[in-house]
């Protein structure tokens, strides 16, 4: 009899008592945080973000490129790797063209294993899409595709992320749910709350530790909400 | 790098302990942590009324998926099959660590990069690898300094909570030539720039798992360091390992016990990333592990689930509050236990996956004093468990129970099963009691000054002049 039969035989030998079903939905319906306002729930998100020092720059539909090309050159980017083949990645490319001719972009063309040294080596940031936020833990939700592969957002020290904040979710549980991600799970799905961190040594924060030590989100605000609006009282 | 060359027994538990109670730095770094950690839970589960909800909700998340584990097991298996991930069984230690040993040899690998897990401690694969002639780096960096230290972690969740940032800049120093150092940060920055070419280089990269979702086939990873990201996406195999209890049925389970994992472990209300891993790389896709693999390990937790008792043992979710609010552990330290997992639940676990003969003054560590139950986000009844494993190891080892625990009897002794049934005689017969009474009182000049373990810190005991039956007969003459 093989390892997995012992085990499966002596689990089901067990005889144990039917449960009901965790009250998982009625739980979130009565505790999921509520805002009055998508301007407080934004706020709300930026707070939290920013206070395990997540970069917010706030910027609309219009302007992000802008925005984006300032980041490159305050954080002074000399290599970046964008998803050309993404419309996003196309007009990152286009911005820094105009703006930021010494940043070298690059693409992620390859497989990992075909460059791995180069990524590893010289390139300085990743900039990608975000899939959602969800507000009340100050979190992006990275949903990597063929295009952006999940090691654009990781290896390179510095990961920029556009987030368009109307796809903003209350919680983990909203997320999952206006998602449907129990239908149809892509590889990888990674919630991230700022960059990397650990306090291994004497409980001590340090950030940097593996990950990027750097994470910047450009957050594209709807028309109807300024930057005034969302920055004034948070 | 050599691996796990120092460390404490769970035999020899009682000197172990009053080895590292002698051990002042080590008290201090404790207790500095465990206060620290004691408060930041506080502060992000201060509302009792969404605690007790969420506690609750876990708790039945836990003991439901218990209730279906081989059926969930195996739907998690033929889901992930499905993703062309190839999953293992291990009964022991040794076969968990074959299995992953042939994996390697099957790609010829000689370098594996490890994210944090407990199981591939609790089978000490680094040392088996090692033996291969294979290297295992841990990267998480608690991790990293211990097994650089070839020590073990002392803690499930901090791993290098006994050490002081002296001792660690000392360590790097020594090992890897660094300067001295007093800040933390750049302490951090050397372990990442050394630990870079590891990711690289790796052939395999090992990861634990926090929570396996039967329903869809994911493998969750919490972390806040990204070496778990690092180590299941940059080389090419990826092997999870996990024991066979961490099973929940649907992908709604995480989101609260996720919740209640972090506040409870760290007092954060999330971590810097939460990994959900459904499979290999697709066809595609330009990165993730080409192939990846899960071992199931049982190793003593399918004894537990055979007692509806012991089995609440098993909706353990790893968080260390036990551990981190327990005054046995805060004072010793982890490596006292001489177990894997350390602290209250180590006390309760260990027994199953080592049986009771190594570890039956385990569960005597403890003043029931109660507050591992109390914090333990999944309702699990520590000090009751500790309670019935000390009757387990008490019980006499011939004695034929439904469902014997490895090592039953194991601190069954003939003297003490003696006193007990005198005690027994004599407390519960009117007569025998009152006769005990009179000659323990009339022998009172013969009671020892030194009494074993008890004139230690108190002063003997002795019988009084006069028992209280008596001193109530002369009572009631007086008044008459």
């Amino acid at each position: 009899m093989s390892a997995r039969d012992h085990i499966l035989n002596r689990l089901q030998a067990v005889q144990t008592e039917a449960l009901p079903q965790p009250q998982t939905a009625a739980y979130y319906q009565e505790m999921s945080p509520k805002w009055e306002t998508p301007v407080l729930r934004l706020q709300h998100w930026a707070q939290t973000m920013r206070k395990v020092k997540g970069e917010i720059v706030w910027c609309h539909r219009d302007t992000w490129q802008e925005t984006f090309a300032q980041v490159v050159a305050e954080k002074d980017i000399a290599k970046i790797v964008l998803p050309l083949q993404t419309e996003h990645g196309q007009q990152a490319a286009q911005i820094l063209q105009n703006k930021r001719p010494v940043t070298e972009v690059c693409a992620y063309s390859h497989t990992l294993e075909q460059w791995k040294d180069e990524f590893f080596n010289t390139v300085d940031a990743g900039f990608t899409d975000i899939k959602a936020g969800i507000a009340h833990t100050g979190t992006l939700l990275l949903w990597p595709t063929p295009a952006q592969p999940r090691t654009m957002s990781l290896v390179p020290p510095i990961h920029i992320a556009l987030f368009d904040t109307t796809t903003l979710y209350d919680d983990f549980y909203a997320a999952m749910h206006g998602l449907n991600m129990a239908d149809g799970m892509p590889t990888n799905v990674v919630l991230i709350s700022g960059p990397s961190k650990t306090s291994d040594i004497q409980l001590t924060l340090a950030f940097g530790a593996h990950g990027p030590r750097d994470l910047v989100v450009l957050a594209v605000l709807p028309d109807d909400i300024s930057i005034a609006d969302v920055e004034v009282a948070a | 790098m050599k691996t796990q060359t120092v460390h404490f027994l769970p035999e020899t538990f009682k000197s172990n302990a009053k080895t590292a109670l002698a051990d002042a730095p080590l008290r201090q770094s404790l207790r500095t942590a465990m206060d620290g950690l004691m408060s930041k839970r506080k502060v992000v589960l201060s509302d009792e009324h969404e605690l007790q909800a969420l506690r609750t909700l876990c708790e039945s998340i836990r003991q439901h998926a218990l209730s279906r584990l081989p059926e969930l097991l195996e739907q998690l298996e033929s889901n992930l099959t499905r993703l062309g991930v190839q999953v293992h069984w291990a009964q022991t230690p040794n076969e968990a660590c074959q299995i992953i040993d042939g994996i390697m040899n099957q790609h010829q690998a000689k370098l594996m990069v490890k994210g944090k897990s407990m199981v591939s401690e609790e089978i000490e694969l680094n040392h088996y690898l090692e033996a291969q002639g294979k290297e295992a780096i841990e990267s998480d960096m608690g991790e990293y300094i211990v097994q650089m230290a070839h020590e073990k972690p002392t803690h499930i969740v901090m791993p290098a909570i006994h050490k002081t940032k002296q001792q660690i800049s000392k360590l790097f120093h020594d090992e890897l030539g660094t300067p001295l150092t007093d800040d933390v940060d750049e302490m951090i920055q050397i372990g990442r720039k050394a630990l870079r070419n590891v990711y690289r280089n790796a052939d395999v990269g090992l990861s634990g798992v926090n929570f396996a979702v039967a329903q869809t086939g994911t493998l969750c990873l919490v972390e806040n360091e990204g070496n778990g990201r690092l180590s299941t996406s940059v080389p090419p195999v990826h092997i999870a390992i996990t024991g066979i209890e961490k099973v929940v049925a649907r992908l709604d389970d995480v989101v609260p016990l996720y919740s209640l994992l972090t506040r409870s472990a760290i007092g954060l209300n999330i971590t810097t990333y939460f990994n959900m891993i459904t499979g290999p790389r697709r066809s595609e896709e330009l990165d993730g592990p080409q192939e990846m693999h899960l071992v199931l390990l049982d190793n003593g937790r399918s004894q537990a689930y055979a007692d509806e008792q012991l089995r609440k043992t098993l909706q353990c979710i790893r968080c260390g509050a036990c551990m981190n609010h327990c005054p046995v552990y805060s004072r010793i330290g982890g490596a006292a236990y001489g177990t894997t997992y350390p602290g209250p639940i180590g006390k309760i676990i260990s027994p199953h996956l080592l049986g009771l003969e190594s570890t039956k003054d385990l569960p005597t560590a403890s003043s029931l004093c109660g507050a591992c139950g109390e914090v333990c986000p999944v309702r699990i009844p520590i000090p009751e468990l500790l309670v019935r494993l000390r009757t387990e190891a008490q019980r006499d080892p011939n004695e034929r129970v439904a469902k014997p625990i490895k090592g039953q009897g194991a601190n069954h002794s003939l003297s003490e099963q003696m006193a007990w049934r005198a005690f027994d005689g004599i407390f519960s017969g009117n007569k025998t009691y009152q006769y005990f009474g009179k000659v323990a009182t009339s022998l009172r000049g013969l009671t020892p000054k030194n009494q074993k373990g008890w004139t230690q810190n108190h002063t003997p005991l002795k019988p009084a002049k006069k028992t209280l039956h008596q001193l109530i007969k002369e009572k009631q003459l007086v008044s008459k």
